[in-house]
């Protein structure tokens, strides 16, 4: 029993480096299942975009989001997510061809890139929030507050990974491990710009329209 | 999907089939980066410079224009094709587009019958105001007036 456990384990672990050696078609079960948890963080945005479109236009003698929503700023957002998106791209083709340091600048630029978005979104919350314009204000902002509070805090979360994987590229370079939690990032890193599509367009274009 | 448009997406899937896990070029990305910028800059002059009068045509427009920019992300960024994982991504997105769109629409169709049903006028009123809103510079004072006023006018009407 417990030998069989034990083959097992070692098997598991040596198991993502043979599969390279040995047969190149099931790369790995590990992009498909985050492709999975993706898809369900997508549902998760879906009831959120689904709570705005019922709720987005409840002001209860509030501001409507013509009033309150300042555009060339969520440009200038929605340019800096866009421009990280492709500086991630720049670092996936250089860790496709071995470059560590070139992938890890790249990487350090998009993570920079991310901070700023993040930065100016806070600074549109405060705003907002200083001005009596909270959360609590009316179901318009409740929601709003909502679907751009969660996409905001998933672009910070993969800030943090990003960071951690810097980290882990310094010690350990372009392991295997490593390639495979980098392209796990790109696409969480691409999903959620797509998530933002949709804000910028049905929560700020929409929302200004008279 | 559409992966077969371009010739050099051809290429790039028969890459994958030979090699290992790559399957992203510069030139992949710098086309969907040049698309992206192309269909992010559209929407925000529609809004900006007030392009159209009517807003429902600007929200269609903007809708249809996000939708092709999703599908954009989809196959330049995230490299989605029916090939990938033998097709299971594509089948898990399917499902998921298509739990979304039941769902969003769903909602949609509820909530509106909803408040049709319970509070007739109230629907009215908070559309007639939102032009004002936009124009009026101290927003909640003139809201709480302008409210009673409308409401009363829509109701003397009949």
């Amino acid at each position: 029993m417990s030998e069989t456990t034990l083959t097992a384990n070692a098997m598991g672990t040596k198991s993502g480096n043979s599969y390279f050696v040995v047969d190149h078609h099931p790369e790995n079960g590990t992009l498909l299942g985050f492709w999975l948890y993706l898809m369900s963080d997508c549902l998760v945005f879906a009831c959120l975009f689904a709570a705005y479109a019922v709720l987005g236009r409840n002001y209860a003698g509030g501001p409507s989001g013509g009033m309150i929503f300042d555009l060339p700023m969520v440009g200038i957002n929605t340019s800096l997510l866009l421009l990280s998106s492709i500086t991630y791209g720049f670092a996936m083709l250089e860790s496709q061809k071995k470059q560590v340091r070139n992938t890890m600048l790249w990487l350090i630029v998009t993570g920079i890139l991310g901070a700023g978005f993040i930065g100016l979104e806070l600074y549109e919350f405060v705003h907002l929030i200083h001005d009596g314009f909270g959360p609590q204000r009316s179901g318009f902002l409740t929601s709003f507050f909502a679907l751009v509070g969660t996409h905001g805090l998933h672009v910070t979360f993969g800030i943090v990974w990003l960071i951690t994987l810097l980290f882990q590229l310094k010690r350990h370079g372009l392991t295997a491990a490593n390639t495979r939690r980098l392209m796990c990032l790109s696409m969480f890193w691409h999903f959620l710009d797509v998530v933002w599509i949709g804000v910028f367009t049905f929560v700020y274009l929409m929302g200004a329209l008279p | 999907m559409s992966a077969h448009t371009t010739s050099t997406h051809a290429h790039n899937d028969h890459a994958d089939h030979d090699g290992h896990v790559s399957h992203s070029t510069f030139k992949g990305y710098a086309t969907g980066f040049v698309l992206a910028v192309i269909l992010t800059v559209i929407p925000f002059w529609l809004v900006m410079a007030k392009v159209f009068d009517k807003s429902s045509t600007t929200g269609m427009l903007l809708l249809a224009i996000g939708a092709v920019q999703i599908v954009v992300h989809m196959i330049y960024f995230l490299h989605m094709n029916t090939k990938s994982e033998h097709g299971w991504s594509m089948l898990a997105l399917i499902f998921t587009v298509m739990v979304v769109v039941i769902m969003m629409s769903g909602s949609l169709w509820v909530m509106y019958h909803l408040n049709h049903n319970m509070m007739p006028g109230m629907m009215d009123t908070t559309v007639e105001t939102k032009p004002e809103s936009i124009n009026a510079a101290p927003a909640s004072t003139a809201l709480t007036v302008a409210v009673p006023q409308k409401a009363a006018g829509t109701q003397q009407v009949p």
